[in-house]
């Protein structure tokens, strides 16, 4: 891990980096923000740790707990709520057997999110399995797609 | 020798269906048919921009020699006959090209920021400049003074197009006007209003407008630096601009000594990390100098006072993308279009229950008829329309009653909505108005920063009682209590989010107060308010098929083949699986 910070570190300088981009910075090399390297960075930089904290939970692209291999992202831009995502989100959590605002599924593999709009809206609803945009999504064509990532997990 | 030019969608909805798989599949039968090599010397396969109609992508245009076919819902493998008929054949494949209805959705059309979107490669540099790129910005460094610059853009009327429509020439003066050292001028491309993608589709399509606009801008209020402040759920749009900023430093445009002028100009990206708040201009600034993306209380404002404290311009990306236009065709020329004090063309996100799903550009007083049934094509599946939702969580929802409306700021204000940023949702008799002001509150209340109490607690608030009512739990009073309680927040709260939150709810109880009232009643008229409904099965219409009872995941459904089937309510957990899944209109939800 440290060697990944160090890195960090030096990029953020060259690129004249702030407490925002630091964070992206993480997120992007670990997936979420380790507790461990905010405390390296708030060390080496004299940041308060609470500060890094304040950031990361004001905007909703940091995580602060690890997520699953698969990221589906479903989306609930106007257009797409309009055009029934509520629906598909149910489905594909009871599809997931994710039980009470849990996200992630129990083996790690599968974690399921929402997204304020992703810019499609002409193709309402859309759900983004793995960065692939899925757009005109239905009940059959989610559950399907969903099978097919448990199905490689295993 | 023709030459033959294949313009392909990658556009958002372009690649949501499947652009990038048509392109190498007219990459590989290009190759297997030898065409490049033998029959026609000059082809070119071309990404562009976002070609407007999304719902009928993948788009492709193929122009031989000057003449011009689109294709409409391109798939992979139609692409083997389109060139071996069209390209080699020299015959059009008749029944996949652009049919009337293709071409109704742009008759009223008037393109201005858009107009070479879907035209150009947005990957090359040349195809701007060859389409007359670059040329307003060399207009203004060789032979403008910044004062006629800014005068240029205050008479063409053109305003904020990010949703609040402050005059952009009014903006840039008092910038150039303040003294200061360093100025910034800050590009928003934080499109953060659920339902709208203009700015991605424009920087996506065509991002050396942008840049043309914002060193245009630069010039005229004497900042050297400039930023992009850019979603970042928006990657693809990170990726084209990045490239096209690498490409202008490399033909001088962005740098030192621009057009052989002592000034210097660059741009950096500073990508957002989702939060709603950070379009509001103090919030992104800010974002930017790395803090939580909370709003500063106004004035100072940011023209005089900006980001590190120094005066800042910030516009939106389809403010920035007219600039380049305007600069070239004359002020006169883009006030000859819109109303008294509306001017120019808007781009819209026409989405939701119309046939034409994509973006559109019209002149501002455009009729909402006209933008629905002209160029939308009337409603999805023949139902009716109920409402169009404009302005995002910002904005309100017009009834169908008064669809013949002219769509500029003036007009859509005095129905208490707004045009915002471009966002246009058709809703029809299948949605529910209290459903839809609850979704917007949902939205709000989220992204609240927390900063001021009547937004953080009141949306809050608000958003108990939506909720409460739409489970058939709302008491006498809730509505009056929702009308008091939004003036409040609407009055006190200390940024556009907080003043703007209520408005989807005040919007919908003024037009749509019966479904209010039906809600406390225990219904819910559209029936799509889960706690109000329950799902049954009709007997006389039920064969048997077994497809709800394959759809239900809650095991619900019970029946033998061929037998009635019966649904439990105490198991239901009103998915509408079933209903969704029967074809013979069986399953009936009240």
């Amino acid at each position: 891990m440290e060697k990944t910070l160090e890195k960090i570190m030096k990029e953020e300088i060259e690129n004249e980096g702030n407490l925002i981009s630091i964070l992206q910075n993480i997120e992007a090399r670990f997936g979420y923000i380790p507790e461990d390297a905010v405390n390296w960075f708030s060390k080496r930089l004299d940041v308060p740790a609470s500060r890094f904290y304040g950031v990361t939970t004001f905007y909703s692209q940091f995580h602060l707990k690890p997520r699953g291999r698969n990221i589906v992202t479903a989306c609930c831009g106007t257009a797409c709520h309009v055009k029934g995502s509520e629906k598909l989100i149910s489905a594909a959590a009871m599809e997931l057997n994710l039980k009470n605002d849990e996200d992630t599924t129990e083996n790690g593999e599968i974690t399921l999110e929402r997204v304020a709009c992703l810019g499609t809206c002409s193709m309402a609803p859309v759900v983004l399995i793995n960065k692939k945009i899925h757009g005109k999504m239905t009940l059959e064509k989610l559950k399907k797609e969903l099978k097919l990532l448990k199905k490689a997990a295993q | 020798m023709s030459s033959v030019k294949i313009m392909v969608c990658m556009g958002p909805g372009g690649i949501a269906s499947g652009g990038a798989e048509v392109i190498s599949a007219f990459e590989s039968e290009l190759r297997q048919a030898n065409v490049s090599a033998d029959i026609h010397k000059g082809c070119s396969l071309h990404k562009v921009g976002c070609f407007g109609l999304c719902s009928k992508d993948v788009l492709v245009d193929l122009i031989i020699d000057g003449a011009k076919t689109t294709y409409q819902s391109v798939k992979p493998e139609m692409v083997r006959r389109i060139v071996s008929e069209h390209i080699i054949g020299n015959l059009p494949v008749a029944e996949w090209t652009a049919d009337e209805n293709y071409h109704n959705f742009y008759k009223k059309q008037v393109k201005v920021v858009l107009s070479d979107c879907g035209r150009i490669d947005y990957e090359n540099i040349d195809s701007y400049i060859s389409e007359g790129g670059y040329k307003a910005a060399e207009k203004v460094f060789a032979g403008m003074t910044p004062e006629a610059v800014t005068a240029e853009i205050k008479n063409s009327g053109l305003r904020g197009r990010g949703g609040a429509g402050f005059p952009t020439g009014v903006k840039w003066e008092a910038c150039r006007k303040t003294a200061a050292g360093q100025k910034y001028i800050i590009c928003n491309a934080d499109e953060g209003d659920p339902g709208a993608f203009m700015d991605r589709a424009v920087i996506e399509g065509n991002p050396h407008a942008v840049i043309e606009g914002m060193l245009i801008g630069s010039y005229a209020i004497g900042a050297s630096r400039g930023y992009v402040y850019i979603r970042a759920e928006y990657p693809l749009a990170v990726e084209r601009l990045k490239y096209a900023i690498k490409d202008a430093h490399e033909r001088g445009f962005l740098g030192s000594n621009i057009f052989g002028s002592k000034l210097k100009f660059d741009i950096q990206l500073k990508l957002g990390a989702g939060a709603f708040v950070c379009g509001e201009e103090t919030a992104l600034i800010a974002s930017i100098e790395g803090q939580r993306g909370m709003p500063r209380p106004k004035p100072p404002y940011p023209v005089f006072q900006g980001l590190w404290g120094k005066p800042t311009v910030i516009n939106n990306v389809e403010t920035l993308a007219n600039i380049p236009y305007i600069i070239k065709k004359g002020s006169a020329w883009y006030s000859s279009y819109g109303t008294e004090k509306s001017k120019g063309t808007k781009v819209f996100a026409l989405t939701g229950k119309v046939k034409n799903t994509g973006l559109i550009e019209v002149p501002m007083g455009i009729t909402l008829r006209e933008i629905i049934y002209d160029i939308g094509g009337g409603i999805e599946g023949g139902k009716a329309l109920k409402a169009v939702q404009t302005g995002g969580p910002s904005g309100g929802c017009i009834p169908a009653n008064m669809v013949d409306i002219n769509v500029d700021y003036e007009s859509l204000a005095r129905v208490g909505s707004i045009v915002g940023s471009g966002g246009m949702i058709v809703l029809d008799e299948d949605n529910c108005m209290v459903n839809m002001a609850q979704y917007f509150l949902q939205f709000t209340q989220s992204e609240s920063c927390g900063k001021c109490v009547p937004c953080r607690i009141g949306t809050k608030r608000l958003l108990e009682i939506l909720s409460r009512i739409t489970k058939g739990k709302g008491r006498d009073g809730d509505i009056e209590l929702l009308e008091k309680l939004s003036r409040d927040i609407k009055s006190a709260s200390l940024c556009g989010l907080g003043q703007t939150a209520p408005n989807p709810v005040l919007s919908t109880i003024k037009y749509f107060r019966n479904e209010y009232e039906a809600h406390l009643k225990g219904k819910c008229p559209a029936a799509v308010c889960k706690e109000l409904l329950t799902y049954y099965i009709l007997e006389e219409f039920c064969k048997g098929c077994g497809a709800c009872l394959r759809a239900c995941p809650s095991k619900a459904i019970t029946g033998e083949k061929k037998k009635l089937h019966k649904i439990d309510p105490a198991v239901c957990v009103k998915c509408g699986a079933c209903f969704d899944v029967c074809k013979f209109k069986a399953v009936k939800k009240e």
